[in-house]
Parts: structure tokens; sequence; C-alpha cells
């Protein structure tokens, strides 16, 4: 009879091989992935700490000088009062799904690979999800009053509409940094508490013993918490789709053309996943160098995520492509102007014979989104380190531009030629958006140099030998063959 | 804990090297019908459930009722703002309970908030967790649970609990290591 094991054993005919190398023990795994905890930070460490840690003073200024000041200090004005603060928010939440989709949606579809890069991806969703957060919570220009989307009651004696989209997205956005950090330290205690069973010190031993509840590995806790851990990422699945459908709903529901469309949803959700994945790979990579994790992110992992930013890099050309359809066959003269103007650049000149002044925007989108994964096809370029990282970075380049020409492009030229008006950043928009990969990068740094990076546990239950065959043993003992055990004791 | 205080048995600390051999003795704990026993392991041994003889986990009721609560909230509280304290009529939507489409992203969403933090606070009263005191902490080899060692653990609070005859069931599992786990009495 073909027993599970058999079954989970990879056919080396088919080129299939084990997820770690072969002979990798536990212990292998949790010495590789604490010590990085308990070793001082290597050198590459610091040349990443330092730089953050001066972004992230950076934010923290231009975010007092705008407080100080006022919001006019970015570039938003009449048409365009969505522009950089927008875009920085759409982009870094989009970053935070491929976190979710990892430890969620590849859970639920048993693809055991996942473990390799699940921890940090779900860590660069909480800290792309807080920086998200800072540009909404400033754009409302006195954010000293943003208490007033939540509903609680407050000195004007009115509650917040329900019905508004932006409503949705303050719903939509905590509940998902809620229910992502819950995940997180879930996934966290079982590891959390190897690190506090390998400290030395009794300080060590104190903080990670906190956190880690008392956990004790026990069976009992383990059936509950396996539960746990499968009903979140049931929740976590639906709630990822969600927030970025709500997010491209504060544009679909709009009457601004380019903007008024219903492929948004997937549209935008297919986006925030190649971007998310390229970020994930991106500081995949750095770490992999900086730590030597080659043999936990080996090259399979690798390339199985290229795969996935190839699969979504086509959905969002094929999107592209759909918008220009819908603009064509509508038949509205308002959609077809804002594309073939506002973003193509050419078939359609103002009333002044010039050509829409952010065409450069659209081309750079198409440029790094859909031509720069189609590299991707060839396995010589999937299991390119030095080529991918590039790709990567390249795609998140794009992926900024695709929010960019979305918000500015269509509200830069609005339906009267009267309210027409151009946009241009200022050096607030900019050092703001410098200064938020200051807190990320911080936080993340932060994050590998004292929480485990991978799944300990979960990396241990994807060797060849982790689980019993209960089949087989349930066998043997009907048939009185574990005779290596001596006979039970009588009663 | 000094040396000079007094101590009573807590629990037999059983370990084993590999997780078939764990599996192997649970069944055999499981059949000679012990019941404050348990497996301890780095990482979720898929298979104990039945090794151990233990019931599917009731998780999943806590979580739905929990989802449902978030739904009924989230409609009382837009009913009560929206409709019944404060009616507010935008875009031509009517402040009833006809404009129910507009209000089911925020009921989505706080039912999916409500089933993570039932969830949560529900896996944790089941695990019995946080708890940062327990006898099975005295044992210096127990440390290594979270790298690659196995144990069963038995309680003297167990009815079948008895020094000898617990202490030769476990030996005839051939453990690596087996040991008496006292704490202060």
């Amino acid at each position: 009879m073909a027993t599970l094991q058999s079954l989970k054993t990879p056919i080396k005919e088919l080129g299939e091989t084990h997820l770690l190398p072969e002979g990798t023990t536990f212990h292998d795994i949790t010495e590789s992935i604490s010590r990085v905890t308990e070793n001082p930070a290597p050198r590459g460490w610091w040349l990443l700490f330092i730089p953050a840690l001066a972004l992230l003073g950076v934010m923290g200024a231009s975010i007092a000088y705008l407080v100080t000041v006022g919001v006019g200090v970015w570039g938003n004005n009449a048409p365009a009062y969505w522009a950089w603060d927008i875009t920085n928010f759409v982009w870094w939440i989009g970053i935070g799904h491929a976190g979710t989709l990892i430890s969620a949606i590849l859970f639920l579809f048993r693809q055991n690979w996942r473990t390799s890069i699940n921890r940090f991806a779900e860590a660069m969703t909480v800290f792309a999800v807080l920086c998200a957060g800072i540009f909404p919570a400033l754009h409302t220009g006195r954010p000293w009053f943003d208490y007033y989307l939540f509903p609680i009651p407050n000195q004007m004696d009115i509650w917040p509409n329900f019905k508004s989209p932006l409503l949705w997205d303050v719903f939509a956005v905590s509940t998902y940094l809620t229910i992502s950090v819950i995940f997180w330290f879930v996934g966290l205690i079982p590891d959390l508490a190897t690190l506090r069973d390998r400290s030395k010190s009794l300080l060590r031993k104190r903080i990670y013993g906190f956190l880690a509840l008392g956990w004790r590995g026990s069976h009992r806790g383990w059936q509950h918490y396996e539960r746990a851990y499968l009903i979140f990422a049931a929740i976590s699945t639906p709630l990822v789709l969600s927030v970025h459908s709500v997010v491209s709903f504060d544009f679909a529901t709009s009457v601004i053309p380019g903007w008024h469309t219903t492929i948004f949803p997937p549209y935008f959700v297919a986006g925030a996943v190649f971007s998310g994945f390229a970020l994930v790979l991106t500081l995949l990579l750095i770490v992999r160098a900086i730590f030597g994790f080659q043999h936990i992110a080996t090259m399979k992992h690798l390339e199985l995520m290229n795969k996935f930013m190839l699969a979504t890099g086509l959905m969002v050309g094929y999107a592209y492509a759909m918008e220009f359809f819908i603009a064509w066959y509508s038949g509205n003269p308002y959609e077809s102007w804002v594309f073939l103007h506002n973003r193509l650049g050419f078939g359609a000149t103002d009333h002044y014979g010039n050509w829409g002044p952010l065409y450069w925007s659209y081309w750079a989108m198409v440029g790094c989104n859909v031509i720069a994964p189609q590299f991707f096809w060839s396995k010589k370029f999937r299991t390119n380190v030095p080529f991918m990282f590039v790709a990567t970075i390249i795609i998140n380049i794009g992926m900024w531009f695709e929010r960019y020409v979305i918000i500015v492009t269509s509200l830069h030229r609005d339906y009267l030629p009267s309210s027409w008006g151009d946009f241009t950043a200022t050096p607030a928009d900019m050092l703001l958006y410098l200064g938020s990969f200051g807190l990320f990068f911080t936080l993340f740094l932060l994050f590998v140099r004292w929480i485990p990076m991978f799944a300990i546990a979960e990396l241990k239950s994807v060797l060849p030998h982790a689980h019993p065959d209960m089949a087989e043993l349930t066998r043997e003992e009907k048939a009185g063959a574990s005779s290596e055990l001596s006979p039970a004791p009588a009663e | 804990m000094t040396e000079n205080q007094e101590k009573r048995p807590a629990l037999y600390l059983a370990e084993y090297d590999s997780p078939e051999a764990l599996a192997k003795a649970a069944m055999r704990v499981r059949d000679a019908g012990y019941q404050k026993w348990d497996c301890h392991t780095p990482y979720a041994v898929h298979g104990l459930d039945e090794a151990m003889g233990l019931k599917p986990t009731k998780l999943g009721v806590i979580s739905f009722i929990a989802g449902m609560t978030g739904i009924c909230l989230a409609i009382l509280m837009i009913w009560y703002m929206n409709v019944y304290d404060y009616p507010l009529v935008i875009g031509g939507k009517p402040p009833a309970m006809s404009s129910f489409p507009s209000m089911v992203p925020i009921i989505f969403e706080t039912s999916i908030l409500l089933t993570g933090f039932g969830t949560l606070f529900g896996m944790l009263a089941m695990t019995k967790l946080p708890r940062h005191h327990h006898p099975i902490f005295e044992s210096d080899r127990f440390e290594a649970v979270t790298d690659d060692k196995f144990f069963i653990s038995i309680e003297v609070e167990d009815p079948k609990f008895d020094l000898d005859r617990t202490r030769s069931l476990l030996e005839s599992t051939q453990p690596s290591h087996l040991e008496l786990v006292e704490e202060a009495a």
C-alpha cells in the first residue's frame, strides 16, 4: 500500500528535491537560525542599520515640518488633491499583501516551501502596513483629529459615515494590521520558546520567556495551536483580498475617468502581490547574503518566487490592456481621453497641441512591470541572483509608478480644461517617502537581529522524517511486530 | 529553590530521540489508560492526535461564535450611529437598512477582527497559556524540547499514577532518558 510517506518522497527522475538540503537535522535548523540572535551582528547589518536609522530621523523631521507648517508643504493642490501621499499609501499597503499571501494562502494550498520565507514575509507585512498608515493619517491635514475616523464619540456629536469607501479603508487597514500582528505573534510563540531555552543570560531568558508565554511544546497545546493557525490562515485569505479591494474602491466608486472601473479590485490585488513578492525577494537576497542562509532559502525557493512574479506580472499586464479595451468599448470620450492623452501621451493632443505631460510615467510603469518580468520565462534568469535582485527593485519602482499613474494622471486633467492643472512633487513629499523607508528598514533590521527570522518549528516539520507514519505504526502494533519494545508491564 | 527545601514528585519525564519512538511510546501510554499526560515536541508532530487518543479540538466553535458576534455588533453599530442616533443621507442613499450593501465591507472587516481575537484568546484559554511556571521546567534536559528532543510527561495528579508502575511502563517504551521531576512542596 502506498503510504503517505512515499507520496511525500521527491521523485528523483523528475528532478524533485527535498525542500532543505539532504541530511539537515532538527538541531541544524535550531542552531543556524537562533545563532543570528545570539552572536554579535555582522558588519553588513550595521552597514544597513545606520543609514536606516538616519532615514528614520529624516522621517521624524519631515513629519514635524509637515505638522508645524501644514499639509501645504506637499505638492498636492487643485486639481491633484491626491498625489504622492496616496501613491505611497497604496504602494506600501500593496507590499504588505505578499506577506499574507505567503503565510495564509500558500498555507491553505499546502505549499510547504513557504516555511522558508513566511516569517520574514509576515514581518514585512506588519512593517509595510505601519509605513502605509502614516500617509493617509497625515493627509487628513490635522492629524490630531484623526480619531474622528473611528466610531467613538467626539465633540462634534457626529458619527463616521459608514457608506464611504474611505471609512471602509480605515476599518480594512486597521483590521489588517491587527490580524497580521496576531498571526505573526502566534507563529512566533514556539520559536521564542526555542530562544528562551537556549538563553545563557538571565535577561534574555526573562524577555524571551515572557514573550513565549510559558510554551512547553505540549501536544495538547499544539493541537489547538495548529487549528488556530489554520483559522488565522482561513480568515486572512479573504481579509487580504478585501483590503486591497477596499483600497481600490477609494478610486473605483468615484466618477473620475481612469478611476471609475470595475476591474480595479482584482487588478489591485494582483499588483499588490506582484510588488510584495518583489520586496520579499529583495529583502531575502540581502539577508541571505549577510547572514549566510543559502541552505534555508535555497535557489529552489528563489526560483518559485520568480515564477510567482512572472504570473502576477502577466495578470497586471492583462489588466493594463483591459483598461484600454474598456476605454474604447465603453464609448466614453472622457475615458478614452484619459487613456490616450494622459497616459499613452500620443494620439490625442490637448488644445495647445501638447502631449499629456506625464506620459513618461505610464511608459516607465509598462517597462518595469510588464517587460522586466518577461525575462523570468527563462530558467537562466530565474536562477541568476544579481539579475533577480535588480529585477525586484525595478518591479517595485514600476509598481510605485502604477499608483502614481492611476492617481495623478487621472486627476491632473479634469473634465473642464479650466480645471486643468499640473502636479509637481516638493522636497517634503520626497523626504517623507524616503523617510518611510527608514521606518521600514529600522524595524526590519531589528527584527532580523532579535527575532528568529525563519520559522524554526515549521521548518522542522517539513524535514523528510518529521512525522511518524501512523498507519504503519498501528499495523505493527496490531501484528505485535513492535518487538524492539519490551512488553508493556501488566497492571 | 534551595537544596534543603522539601520536594515532592510532580511528574515523570521520558525523553526520546525520534518522533517514531515518541509515537510508539504514546500509543502505549494511551492504551494504559492515563489521562493527565502529554507529549512535548519541537514542532507539531502529525499523527500524535491518534497516538494519544485525543479528540479533535473545538476551537473552531469559539472562532465561529466570535465571528458571528462581529457581524451582529457591526450591524448594530452602523444602525445605531448612521440610522438611529444621527441619520446621514449621503449619495442619495436612505438612512435606513435599505442601504445595506454599503455596510457590507465594514460588517465583513469587523467580523474578521472579532474572529481573530476569538481565535487568539480561545487558543490561549484552551492551551492554558500564558503559564510561566510549571514543574516541568525544573528539568534541565527539558530545554531540548524546543530543539530536537521528544518527551512524554505523566503527572502525579493522574488517577493511575504510581511511582513504580508508571516508571516501569515508561521504561518499557525504551526512552533515551527517564527522570522523576520534583517541585517544591
